[in-house]
Formats: C-alpha cells, sequence, structure tokens
C-alpha cells in the first residue's frame, strides 16, 4: 500500500488465483501484516504494543462471548451467576480471571502504545488521523472497561457506577434529568445493569471497526520509527512478514508469561475485595475507587476541592465538581490536539534535548504520581499532591510542550534510517545482507549516529 | 436545484418531498429510542414512601429507600435545634435555616435524601457511632464532604446541601415522602 517497492501478491496455487479474482482477501492481509507491506528496519520494542493491543482486544472478546453465555444481567441474580460461573461452570474462573487481567493487561499495552507515541511524536503530520482514532480508541476502551466492571454487581460495582454516572449531574441545567435518563432510574438498579451488559457487548465490536481505520490510516504513511526520520528509499525498509511477525511473536511471548503468572497466581491482585460483597445501594463502602487503570483520571477529577470563583466575592463562576467533572475529560481531549500543541520539525525524543528532560522528569513523575494518588485516600498530603500533579500535567500539554518545540535546538539527524542503523550509506545492493543483519541485534536506535 | 423558466422542476420537488418525509419518518423513530432510556413505569410508580415517625427517639435516625435512594429521618433534640439555629448566620456554601429545611408546622423531624450531593455516595452519621464528620452532621467518606446536623453543606467538595424530598405529615406518626 505505502511504497513503491512493496512486494504484490502473486496467487501460488489455482484455488488461490480463483480466490484472488473472486475476493482478494488474502492480497489485502499479505499487503496489511504481511510480505508486502513495507516497514522500517529500526523499529525497537516499543513498537510491539500495537499487535499486543490487537491481541488482548481479541483475547476480551473471546472470553467476554463465552461469560456472556452464563450470565443474566439482573440484580436479583447477577452477583450470584458470577460465583456461578467461578464454581459450577467448566473452566469458567479462568475465563472469568482472564477477562479480568485481560482488561488490566490491555490496558497496560495501550499505556505503553501511547507512551510511545508521546516519545516519539507519533501524532505529528502525516499520521495525525492514526493519532486521532487512537484516542477515540482509548475513550471507546474506557467506557466499555467501566460499564464491564458494573455487571458483577459487587459493592465496587454499584458504587462506581453511582459515582461515575454522578459526573453527568454536575453539567448545569441538564445534569440532573441526563443523569436519571442515562441509569434509567433514581440510582443504578435492573436498567442500568442491563444496558451497561448491553453496551459492554457492542462496544468491543465498534472499538474493532476503529481498530481497522486505525491501521488503514498507519498504512498510508506507513509506521514510524526511533529515528522519526521519513522513509527515503527500500534500504530503510523490510518486509512485515517475517521480520516483525517474529519480533512481536517474541514480544507476545514475554507478556503472555506475565499474563499467565497474574492470571494463574495472583488472580485478585488488581481487583477490590469489597467487589466481592454484594450491592447494597444503602451503604457505601469506606473508599470508592475505580479500576487501577482509571487512577490519573479519577485524582484529577478530585483534585478540585474549591469552587471556581470571581475574587473578592462570594459569586461562584463554576462549582468544585464541575470543574473537575470538566479538568477530567479535559485531561484526556487534550492529547487530540497534540499534533498541533507540538510544533518541532523533528519527531523523535532522541534528537530533542530538552524535550526529552521534560518527558522522563516531567511527564512520567506526573503521570506515576497520579496513578498513586487516584487509588489514595482523599485526605492530606494526598489531596495537595495530585493538585500539584494534576497542574502539571495541564501545563505539561498546554504550555511546556508548545514553547519547547520552539525554543529547543534539536540534535542533528541522520541522512536516512539505513544510515542511523550501518553508520554510512550502503547503497540499495547491500539492502539484503543489511536487512539479516538486522535481525541479529535491535540496538540500531541506541546509539544512532548523526550525519557529518 | 435551480428553478427552470416553467418554475420549480417536477423533479427537485420529488427530491425535496422524499427526504423530507424520510428525514420526519427518521426523527420520529428516534424519539422512541431515546425515550425508552428514561426511568420504566414501575420505577416511576414505586415514587413515594411512607415513614413511621412515632417510635424514633429524640437524636435517633432511621434509614428508609425513597425512589432507590436511601432517605434519613431523623429527629433532632433541643441541643441539636439550638446549634442549628445558632449556625443560620454562618457562612456557608448554600444558605438555608433550619426552618427552611424542616417546612412549616414541623419542630424536629429532619428528612434529608442520604445521597452526598458530590457524586450520590451515602454519608455516614444515620446510623449508631457513625463518623458524623466536623460538624455533628453527616460525613462522606468518599471525597470527604461535611454536612452540619441540619445536613447542609460545611466543608468538602459536594456543591449543595443534602436534599429535602417532599413530604407531608399523613398523620401524627406518619410521614409521607414524595
Amino acid at each position: 500500500m505505502s511504497f513503491a517497492w512493496a512486494k504484490q501478491y502473486e496467487p501460488q496455487t489455482a484455488f488461490t488465483k480463483w480466490m484472488d479474482e473472486k475476493l482478494p482477501l488474502p492480497r489485502l492481509v499479505y499487503s496489511a501484516v504481511g510480505a508486502g507491506y513495507p516497514v522500517p528496519r529500526n523499529l525497537n520494542y516499543m513498537w510491539n504494543f500495537g499487535v499486543l493491543a490487537g491481541f488482548f482486544l481479541v483475547l476480551q472478546i473471546v472470553t467476554g462471548v463465552v461469560l456472556a453465555m452464563h450470565y443474566a444481567s439482573n440484580t436479583e441474580v447477577a452477583f450470584g451467576q458470577v460465583e456461578h460461573i467461578m464454581r459450577n461452570v467448566n473452566y469458567g474462573w479462568m475465563m472469568r480471571y482472564a477477562h479480568a487481567n485481560g482488561a488490566s493487561f490491555f490496558f497496560i499495552v495501550i499505556y505503553l502504545h501511547i507512551f510511545r507515541g508521546f516519545y516519539y511524536s507519533s501524532y505529528k503530520a502525516p499520521r495525525e488521523m492514526i493519532w486521532l482514532l487512537g484516542v477515540v480508541i482509548f475513550l471507546l476502551m474506557m467506557a466499555t472497561a467501566f460499564m464491564g466492571y458494573v455487571l458483577p454487581w459487587g459493592q465496587m460495582s454499584f458504587w462506581g457506577a453511582k459515582v461515575i454516572t454522578g459526573l453527568f449531574g454536575a453539567i448545569p441545567v441538564v445534569g440532573e434529568p441526563l443523569q436519571v435518563w442515562l441509569v434509567g432510574g433514581f440510582a443504578p438498579g435492573n436498567s442500568a445493569l442491563n444496558r451497561f451488559f448491553s453496551l459492554h457487548f457492542l462496544l468491543p465490536f465498534v472499538i474493532a471497526g476503529v481498530v481497522i481505520l486505525h491501521i488503514w490510516a498507519l498504512h498510508i504513511p506507513g509506521s514510524s520509527n526511533p529515528t522519526g526520520v521519513e522513509v527515503k528509499k527500500e534500504s530503510d525498509t523490510i518486509p512485515f512478514h517475517p521480520y516483525y511477525t517474529a519480533k512481536d511473536g517474541f514480544g507476545l511471548g514475554v507478556i503472555l508469561i506475565l499474563f499467565t503468572f497474574m492470571l494463574f497466581f495472583l488472580p485478585n491482585m488488581l481487583g477490590h475485595p469489597d467487589n466481592y460483597v454484594e450491592a447494597n445501594p444503602l451503604s457505601t463502602p469506606a473508599l470508592i475507587v475505580p479500576e487501577w487503570y482509571f487512577y490519573p483520571f479519577y485524582a484529577i477529577l478530585r483534585a478540585f476541592t474549591g469552587d471556581l470563583t470571581i475574587p473578592f466575592t462570594d459569586i461562584i463562576l463554576v462549582p468544585a465538581k464541575l470543574l473537575g467533572v470538566i479538568a477530567m475529560f479535559a485531561s484526556i481531549l487534550v492529547w487530540f490536539f497534540l499534533p498541533w500543541l507540538d510544533k518541532s520539525p523533528v519527531r523523535s525524543g532522541h534528537y530533542r534535548p530538552m524535550f526529552k528532560k521534560f518527558f522522563w522528569f516531567g511527564l512520567i513523575p506526573c503521570m506515576a504520581a497520579l496513578f498513586y494518588l487516584g487509588g489514595a485516600k482523599p485526605e492530606e498530603p494526598f489531596i495537595v499532591l495530585s493538585q500539584i500533579a494534576t497542574a502539571y500535567y495541564f501545563l505539561h500539554f498546554l504550555v511546556i510542550l508548545p514553547i519547547v518545540s520552539q525554543i529547543e535546538i534539536p540534535k542533528p539527524l541522520p541522512f536516512s534510517i539505513t544510515e542511523a542503523v550501518l553508520g554510512k550509506d550502503e547503497g540499495g545492493a547491500g539492502a539484503a545482507t543489511a536487512a539479516t543483519d538486522m535481525s541479529a541485534g535491535d540496538a540500531p536506535d541506541a546509539s544512532p549516529q548523526p550525519a557529518e | 436545484m435551480a428553478s427552470t423558466a416553467e418554475g420549480v422542476r417536477r423533479r427537485d420537488w420529488i427530491h425535496i418531498a422524499a427526504l423530507s418525509t424520510a428525514g420526519v419518518g427518521g426523527a420520529s423513530v428516534l424519539y422512541p429510542l431515546v425515550s425508552q432510556m428514561a426511568p420504566t413505569a414501575d420505577t416511576l410508580a414505586a415514587s413515594t414512601t411512607d415513614v413511621d415517625i412515632s417510635t424514633i427517639e429524640p437524636g435517633q435516625s432511621v434509614k428508609a429507600t425513597f425512589q432507590d435512594q436511601p432517605l434519613f429521618v431523623k429527629r433532632l433534640t433541643p441541643e441539636e435545634i439550638a446549634e442549628a439555629v445558632a449556625d443560620d448566620t454562618a457562612d456557608m456554601r448554600d444558605p438555608q435555616t433550619l426552618a427552611e429545611r424542616l417546612g412549616e408546622g414541623n419542630a424536629d423531624i429532619l428528612v434529608n435524601l442520604g445521597v452526598c450531593t458530590h457524586l450520590g455516595c451515602v454519608p455516614l452519621g444515620a446510623g449508631e457511632g457513625e463518623d458524623k464528620g466536623e460538624y455533628d452532621g453527616y460525613f462522606c467518606p468518599c471525597h470527604g464532604s461535611h454536612y452540619d446536623v441540619a445536613g447542609r453543606i460545611r466543608k468538602g467538595p459536594a456543591p449543595t446541601n443534602l436534599a429535602v424530598p417532599d413530604f407531608e405529615f399523613a398523620s401524627e406518626s406518619v410521614i409521607r415522602v414524595g
């Protein structure tokens, strides 16, 4: 699809020739994730996480469809049905633990995928559309995960649903009717549980659809790479298959070892014990927190404790509750504007000394702090710490990134990907041997060789 | 879609009429699709609650359910009434006097929805030995909102006082909420 030298699919047998004429599906696969898709030769392991995210989406759909065969979305029986799956259904415990931990691993690989994008500025032209679709996928994932967590109808399910649907009640004028409409009652009940189940089943397929658009948009400019230098000639690329199918396969093996370790030895580590208590609308758990993957955004929500008033008067412009809700949504929506906030012509963080410092010593500690604070009790010193971290978070994207991208002097870039890998350009003749050498080591981006 | 010398073309008219009809039809189908999400008839039918107040001692609370939400009914002690009245003029986020919250002809029965106005948790303070917060009323453990003895927000993120639903005395000993 992307480059002139991409190999074309050539059907070998009579059947594949017949198939290629009627429905060129093998051709599509060959050009999308086969030998017909040329990829920069210098991708490091941070480029594994797209494929890994795709794997976990499939895992969630397969285990989810199986669990839906044994579940019942009625508040009278839902909690008991989950225990029925755990105790009576053959391998039900494994399916449920795989689904619950699969959600966590899906978010782990997605966060790494997103932060790969931050560091290597994968969102920059000509790849803005890939990034925008990616943010849409992340928002859909959050909605899906939230509704899935409500289904077991434990205490955290119920109170999580109440708090999150309560967010909509903060919207002026239409908020409370909107909240009642979303929940289908004055508090989450049967109506809410049923519609959440219906949507939780639907949304993964919507995600799969947007993933196809995401990959389609990716294949137009082709994959980015750790130098951020665009592909110039054939020797800059190697075919996706077998080189990156093998590399992604290795990464998949590593993550599966971690995943199965969690699944079989620590299946409840990332969950909350309170969710093994059946939902009780009259008793709030001592500490309501969402699943760990929502902690940064929950920390931002809780960071706003004071109203926005006109100074020296008592006139409230925006109440604290609405401020928190706006900030929480804004913290993700700001990602949509990244391609235009970061004005540096250089993509890779390797060649951006000032950006690199703010990434490693600003954004990363800030996110780590928000991850911790979102699960902490709402008391000092955690409140003031989450206020500081929230302030830095928005400062980073809205102020630091635009300014740094204007004033910093980037390091010289290599002339081409081939030069970055081999030190000097060997031309087209050396490409074949270079490509095989490439698979021996994966350090090309660790020691980039600037031009001159 | 320009008209010709003879006026509006027949084909243009058919296009506009067909699309308008389809648009109105589509919008009409949308209404039931949106409306089905609203509370169902049985949810709305269970919208009043009777609470027997004859057995509530001064200083004691009972928890009931009103429209699927917790309801706190409390008989205030004379000391609590004095404390609440003394605070009527204090600096508050959502100023309201105790008399306004109790309603006419009601000396001591405080009726509150047990739903924190921040994000909907159930505040503590209505049960025996629960944390009543810094103002001797209700305390929401989720995000630390403190309500005073009359259910008014005094500290923390909640924007308004605990809601007081409409209620009336059905008899000497029973209130009807809703």
